[in-house]
């Protein structure tokens, strides 16, 4: 092998017993894989861009993040690159979105 | 319903049940994807519509359809020849679409078992067997299979004889593979339909074999 692998680079070594546990998809599971296959019907994803943005979270992002939150990640990263979405405009719905179910909660 | 009633029993029938908000903590993941998929409405890159019906075809894509193409390669021989040659024109021509990313099949003999796995990543031939379920996306699967078939397969209940040849494939981004397990014995009575009943979705993985009817 030659020079040290990357986080996403795991064939060949070791790691424990395979997880018999498993879960179905969840709503916003499903979510986020619709809205990447939409992207990507629409040309603003490919999946080497989704691969080499999972790749390119490190080492710490990437172990610290199930499979749906990478590509929930990824996908962002792609589309503020691209500039179809901006920094503020994320923040700002997401503040939204987090307000209106923290209030659904409540009542 | 009357909304006058004693509401002490600490829920309201008025709000709408949500229990994938309600029942747990939402993460800053969930947030976000709920946010993603607003801001990409209200900027018309797709409609609300558009987000409903790729879920609903999301949901559409099961082991059931990857097991209906095998069934019809056990029982079809020129279609099993185009599946060999094309797995998604193959499907197509069958009314399955088995999305855009090319797809392998490998045809396991009773000299060869193959396996799939995704090293890098999860590939997998979500077109024709839905998502990968758990266990494939995991470390230790990623991580193993390439070195230790044969240990992962036993862990899977799965005993192959010594003489057998066992091959992994390493799907990528661009490659997906798909299982060809070999018809079992003592189901030369059974139609199609019955026959896609013996195809699990781990057939198709490649790290167990279809159940033998005749239990032998």
């Amino acid at each position: 092998m030659t020079g040290p692998r990357r986080v996403h680079d795991m064939g060949g070594q070791d790691a424990g017993s395979i997880p018999t546990d498993g879960h179905e998809s969840e709503p916003w599971e499903k979510r986020m894989d619709a809205i990447r296959m939409l992207c990507g019907q629409r040309e603003l994803l490919r999946t080497d861009e989704m691969r080499r943005n999972i790749e390119d979270l490190g080492p710490g992002v990437y172990n610290e993040l199930n499979y749906y939150e990478r590509w929930c990640a990824a996908i962002s990263n792609v589309l503020l690159q691209k500039k179809v979405i901006s920094v503020d405009e994320l923040g700002r719905k997401m503040a939204e979105v987090e307000k209106r179910w923290t209030e659904a909660r409540k009542s | 319903m009357t909304h006058d009633h004693d509401h002490s029993h600490g829920h309201d029938h008025d709000q709408t049940f949500q229990p994938d908000i309600e029942d747990s903590p939402f993460t800053h993941h969930q947030v976000m994807a709920e946010a993603l998929g607003e801001l990409l409405i209200e900027k018309g890159v797709f409609t609300a519509d558009d987000l409903r019906r790729q879920i609903e075809h999301l949901d559409s894509r099961t082991p059931a359809l990857g097991a209906e193409v095998i069934a019809r390669a056990w029982t079809d021989p020129d279609f099993k020849a185009k599946l060999m040659e094309n797995v998604n024109e193959a499907t197509a021509s069958i009314g399955i679409d088995s999305g855009d990313i090319p797809i392998r099949a490998v045809e396991n003999t009773p000299e060869t078992h193959h396996m799939i796995v995704c090293t890098l990543c999860s590939c997998y031939p979500r077109g024709l067997l839905g998502p990968p379920p758990d266990w494939y996306k995991s470390r230790a699967y990623r991580s193993r299979t390439v070195r230790e078939p044969r240990a992962i397969l036993s862990e899977f209940g799965t005993t192959l004889p010594d003489d057998v040849e066992v091959r992994v494939h390493d799907s990528t981004a661009d490659l997906r593979y798909l299982v060809l397990p070999m018809r079992p014995r003592g189901t030369d009575g059974m139609d199609e339909a019955d026959l896609a009943k013996l195809v699990t979705r781990d057939c198709l993985i490649g790290v167990s074999l279809p159940d033998n009817p005749g239990g032998v």
